[in-house]
């Protein structure tokens, strides 16, 4: 008898205390930068594409809604011929941003999508691909990368020696 | 049979082997890197390290590589010990120092070697903080593509180049830990099994370039089982779609066939089938020129013009069984002809013939690797059935390695054989009209014309059985002839090579009789042929007549339908008579996977399927039924040949709607000798539980994203009535049988390694036995000795016997329009021999004018190619001899240069 009389006073205060439902839309609550919304694919500190075209994030997604092929530039440089995310089944498991090497694609604090057309949560490299580098900034995975696609010469990474020299004779 | 205990639980191994191969075999997860099945040990990258233990009582043990030690009876090893797991962590941990961060770009990710072995052996965290070695890339032609930094050092690439393929062109350079695998300065890898490199390197160094140009990741391919198509020896490949194109080929094992390898044509010349010529839809001639039409169209008109009249069937050595026996089918068996000229012909029939006798044993392709002594009359195998001469490099080992075995020498100590056995080769003796690549490790080559080759041949039958006719030859010759029969009689498995390339029946018969003679003296002889294309037994298994024939039968009343199955005739034969054939005929239908020369005269051309689009089967030189699988469903009007004829055959006849495997019930009701083709692959309805064998990985992705640009909802997925395999991921996962095994994968085995788990001994026969099925053993006719002996060849004044000259790159019509391989052809050339040039005064490089097919060329000279007097030798199969029928005479005249 006195835990209900107790419960219906608790209650009873709750109707003075801050109101936590806002009046959305009209009024937007703040998310965390963390937060898993609508997703992005960045761009290097040098305005490139970051994305290389691995092939992880799509092996990571659990309802597979990723797909893209990769393709590369005359130099070499890997990027998306195309990467298309089908919205309308991502279930915003944040698993892709986890497997990416590169930090290229990333959720966003962004969940207003809604569409009154199922295709038009069919999302296209072109709608996707953002002018910044998002979350992480200052990473661009060809600079760590042995590779030589254009970004860097072999062994000018920061964690590479100049290229041995076959032929030298010293021990 | 050896008892040996791993980790204190007993096992059974054989004491021929080491002991990581006893591990692997016996299914434990042993990493390594250097050892290979092929290759065997070395020892270089010390992975493989385990604790062996010197008797019951010993708790210490000490470290030894498990690829260096051999199988005893009661040994005593363990893996599991902290000892030996903390080695194997610790020495992934040494390579992986210098190794980049590249995964993400690197085309091995998803099927390497490397990450699978450092996740085996449990290193994951990088403890070393300072700078890593690089090294520069090299240019290597347009097959492979070259990223050194990757290199772990473990001298696969060139053992399995320099010291199992011949080549020269790739070595190791430098010292220390700076070793360097490549060439002395970039530029293309010669050898014709480079591409093997992709494979036998567990690392991202050497990768696939043709499959960079549209990488798809190892997990997201369709594949399917299927066979090469590029030439007469059938190598089982696995063909892998993605997004509707055919991303690349890789091996797939078939320890009867190919083991481990394919040859570049074999792994690199697939890409016709994603040719912007390909045929897509149906067209039809309007006004001259070819326009599309439906499908259903297509159909109808194609039904209304066949209606009632009499229909001639060309059919073709690149088409299955299927296809052309539906033809066969339609138009009746006596205006079915098999789309080849007679010359050639008449020359499988007689392969056929004998190898069907089964007077000798026909052995398979890879069984080549166990004979010791080889004789090869007049074949260029490098250049007609090149995984032969990998084959064949292997088998000139036998006899020095029995020295090694003498010293007591395991055979899987691959260095110290290798020490015992030098630059020493077995007997191995090849007559031929010129210079080979095999030349280099023959014991004694000789030059002449193909009738002088024969009469060789003739003459070393009769130096084994002296009752056999003799032939009058020089007295070198004839001093060849003698020690040839000599060392063949002295081996225990003697092998002899022919085949169809030179035109020779002679040669063919030669090489029967010397087997014939072997066989008779109780030598456990081998006798293979090598057929031109990849059905050509197959085709002239079920019909008997040539193109020749269906030229001589004008179309009298202007009322006969010709219908062409995949065969471009102005590839068999010279322009003029295949020209006044089609003109004959008012409608032409072309069943093509190309445009090509008749297409052009075509009425129709309907969309025909190659490997990659079709099922079928073929059968290869010795007789071997093989199965192709479709690979993927295309979204265009392309489909098998036989669903094409199903589909334009009159409404009600009988064949027009029965199913694939009802197809080849009725072949074998029809033609007893391919009794066996049926139980060449499981039916349609098998099933592994309850469940079909899926095509795709269980980790294929994009599935609800890839086709959405189109239509958010997804299409089902096109389903496989035809066979047991399924177009989508879902579906049995464990191992199925080798004919319908569409990939490698095993928990922890990503790579094209994990084909240890398929092998019921690694290295051995697949589980439930390797794929295909002979047709030809326990078959016994009596067929004797062939003797009639060829007159030797005379050269003649002003003239020159022209004879073909082959190219693995470039003699095959599909092969060679794919982009990669197209790089690689030969400019054309006439080849003389050096004296007659002499005479005639001409140098290498000038140019000389002939007259082929009515037109006049104007070729470049190529000189040193070991051509006896009196022949010349034109490429076969390039664009400017297209068509030529050799072996003919020709004159040639010196073009002065301006
Ligand atoms: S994981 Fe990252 S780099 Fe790789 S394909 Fe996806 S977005 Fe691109
Ligand atoms: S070789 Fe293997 S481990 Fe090395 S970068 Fe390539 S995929 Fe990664
Ligand atoms: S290139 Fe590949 S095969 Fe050759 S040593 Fe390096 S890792 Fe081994
Ligand atoms: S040897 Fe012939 S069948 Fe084998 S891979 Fe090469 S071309 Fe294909
Ligand atoms: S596999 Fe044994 S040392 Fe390399």
């Amino acid at each position: 008898m006195f835990s209900n009389l107790r419960s219906l006073w608790i209650v009873f205060l709750h109707l003075f205390r801050k109101r936590e439902t806002v009046e959305y839309p009209e009024e937007k609550t703040e998310l965390p930068a963390r937060w898993r919304g609508r997703i992005v694919l960045t761009r290097d500190p040098d305005y490139e594409e970051r994305c290389v075209g691995c092939y992880l994030c799509a092996a990571a997604c659990p309802v597979d809604c990723i797909s893209l092929q990769a393709t590369e530039d005359e130099n070499g440089r890997r990027y998306p011929e195309f990467f298309r995310i089908n919205f309308s089944r991502c279930i915003f498991c944040g698993y892709c941003e986890e497997a990416c090497p590169t930090y290229a694609i990333q959720l966003i604090p962004d969940f207003e999508m809604a569409e009154y057309d199922r295709q038009n949560l069919v999302y296209e490299k072109e709608d996707l691909l953002i002018e910044g580098q998002g979350k992480y900034h200052g990473y661009n995975f060809y600079k760590e990368a042995g590779v030589d696609f254009g970004v860097k010469k072999k062994g000018e990474g920061e964690n590479e020696n100049k290229p041995v020299d076959v032929r030298k004779l010293m021990p | 049979m050896a008892k040996i205990i791993i980790d204190n639980k007993e096992y059974e191994s054989d004491e021929s082997k080491n002991l990581l191969e006893a591990c692997l075999s016996l299914g434990l997860d042993l990493p390594y890197f250097c050892w290979h099945p092929e290759l065997d040990s070395i020892g270089a990258c010390r992975q493989c390290a385990v604790i062996k233990y010197k008797d019951e009582d010993d708790t210490k043990g000490k470290l030894v590589m498990a690829c260096l030690e051999p199988v005893t009876d009661k040994v005593r090893i363990s893996l599991e010990v902290d000892e030996a797991k903390q080695f194997r962590a610790d020495n992934i941990e040494a390579l992986m120092i210098n190794h980049p961060h590249d995964c993400p770009v690197c085309d091995e990710g998803g099927e390497c070697h490397l990450q699978d072995m450092t996740v085996m052996s449990g290193h994951n965290y990088r403890r070393y903080r300072f700078k890593k070695r690089t090294h520069t890339n090299q240019y290597l032609g347009p097959f492979i593509n070259h990223e050194m930094n990757r290199c772990i050092q473990c001298y696969r690439c060139v053992r399995f180049y320099k010291d199992y393929a011949g080549g020269k062109d790739l070595d190791v350079f430098g010292a220390h830990d700076d070793i360097y695998f490549g060439r002395h300065e970039p530029g293309t890898l010669e050898n014709e099994f480079s591409g093997n490199l992709v494979e036998i390197c567990p690392t991202g160094v050497f990768t696939d370039k043709t499959l960079k140009k549209h990488y798809t990741r190892k997990w997201d391919l369709t594949n399917a089982p299927s066979v090469c198509h590029n030439c007469g020896l059938g190598c089982n490949i696995i063909a892998s779609e993605r997004y509707g194109g055919i991303r690349r080929i890789l091996s797939r094992y078939n320890g009867d066939v190919n083991g481990y390898f394919l040859c570049d044509r074999g792994r690199f010349g697939y890409e016709y089938v994603n040719s912007k010529k390909r045929i897509q839809f149906p067209f039809k001639k309007q006004n001259n020129s070819l326009v599309q039409i439906e499908k259903k169209q297509a159909i109808q008109e194609i039904r209304k013009v066949a209606e009632g009249k009499k229909l001639i069937g060309i059919g073709s050595p690149k088409a299955s069984l299927e296809s052309n026996f539906l033809l066969r089918q339609w138009v009746g068996a006596k205006n079915f002809y098999a789309g080849i000229p007679e010359t050639e012909g008449k020359l499988i029939q007689k392969v056929i013939e004998i190898v069907k006798s089964g007077k000798v044993n026909v052995p398979s392709l890879n069984e080549v690797k166990s004979y010791d002594a080889v004789f090869i009359l007049g074949e260029d195998v490098t250049n007609t059935a090149p995984m032969l001469a990998l084959n064949l490099r292997q088998a000139v080992r036998n006899t020095p390695k029995e020295q090694a075995a003498g010293l007591n020498i395991p055979v899987w100590n691959d260095a110290a054989v290798r020490e015992v056995v030098q630059g020493n080769t077995g007997p191995f003796y090849i007559a031929a009209a010129q210079a080979t690549k095999l030349d280099e490790v023959a014991t004694q080559t000789y030059r002449a014309h193909p009738d002088d080759v024969a009469r060789l041949g003739q003459a070393v039958a009769h130096a084994i059985n002296p009752e056999l006719p003799e032939t009058d030859c020089s007295k070198e010759a004839g001093k060849l002839a003698e020690s040839i029969a000599g060392a063949l009689l002295d081996a225990k498995k003697p092998l002899i090579v022919a085949g169809t390339s030179l035109y020779s029946r002679a040669i063919i018969e030669a090489a029967a009789n010397i087997a014939f003679a072997l066989k008779e003296k109780e030598k456990d002889a081998g006798l293979f042929y090598v057929a031109p294309e990849v059905n050509s037994v197959g085709l002239f298994l079920i019909s008997d007549k040539f193109l020749d024939q269906a030229f001589e039968n004008v179309n009298q009343n202007d009322d006969a339908v010709l219908i062409v199955l995949e065969n471009d005739l102005y590839r068999r034969t010279d322009k003029n008579s295949v020209d006044n054939f089609l003109q004959d005929y008012n409608d032409i239908i072309v069943l093509a996977y190309l445009e090509n020369a008749t297409t052009q005269h075509a009425t129709y051309v309907l969309p025909a399927g190659t490997f990659a689009e079709a099922d079928g089967t073929v059968i290869n030189n010795e007789g071997r039924a093989q199965r192709f699988y479709q690979v993927h469903v295309p979204e265009n009007d392309v489909e098998s040949s036989w669903k094409w004829l199903q589909e334009i055959m009159p409404v009600g006849t009988a064949e027009s709607t029965i199913h694939f495997e009802n197809i080849v019930y009725n072949l074998v009701k029809t033609f007893p000798d391919l009794e066996g083709i049926q139980s060449v692959a499981p039916p349609a309805d098998y099933r592994k539980g309850t469940q079909k064998i899926p095509r795709e990985p269980h980790r294929y992705t994009g599935r609800t994203a890839m086709h959405t640009n189109i239509n958010v909802s997804e299409p089902k997925p096109p389903e496989d009535t035809d066979s047991a395999l399924s177009f989508t991921m879902e579906g049995y996962s464990g191992i199925p049988t080798a004919a319908i095994t569409p990939f490698y994968w095993s928990p922890g085995w990503n790579s094209a390694q994990a084909i240890n788990k398929y092998q019921i001994e690694v290295g051995g026969e697949l589980h439930g036995g390797n794929s295909g099925v002979r047709l030809f053993d326990k078959k016994n006719s009596n067929i004797g000795y062939f003797k009639n002996i060829t007159k030797t060849f005379s050269p003649q004044k002003g003239e020159w016997y022209a004879l073909p000259l082959y190219h693995i790159f470039g003699s095959d019509e599909l092969s060679a329009q794919s982009p990669a391989v197209n790089e690689r052809l030969p400019k054309p050339y006439i080849a003389l021999n050096n004296s007659d040039a002499w005479e005639a005064g001409v140098k290498e490089g000038d140019l000389l004018g002939i007259v082929l097919q009515g037109e006049t060329l104007k070729l470049p000279v190529k000189l040193n190619t070991g051509l006896t007097k009196g022949t010349i030798g034109l490429p076969k199969g390039l664009k400017e001899t297209v068509g030529t029928r050799f072996p003919f005479w020709i004159t040639f005249k010196k073009i002065k240069d301006e």
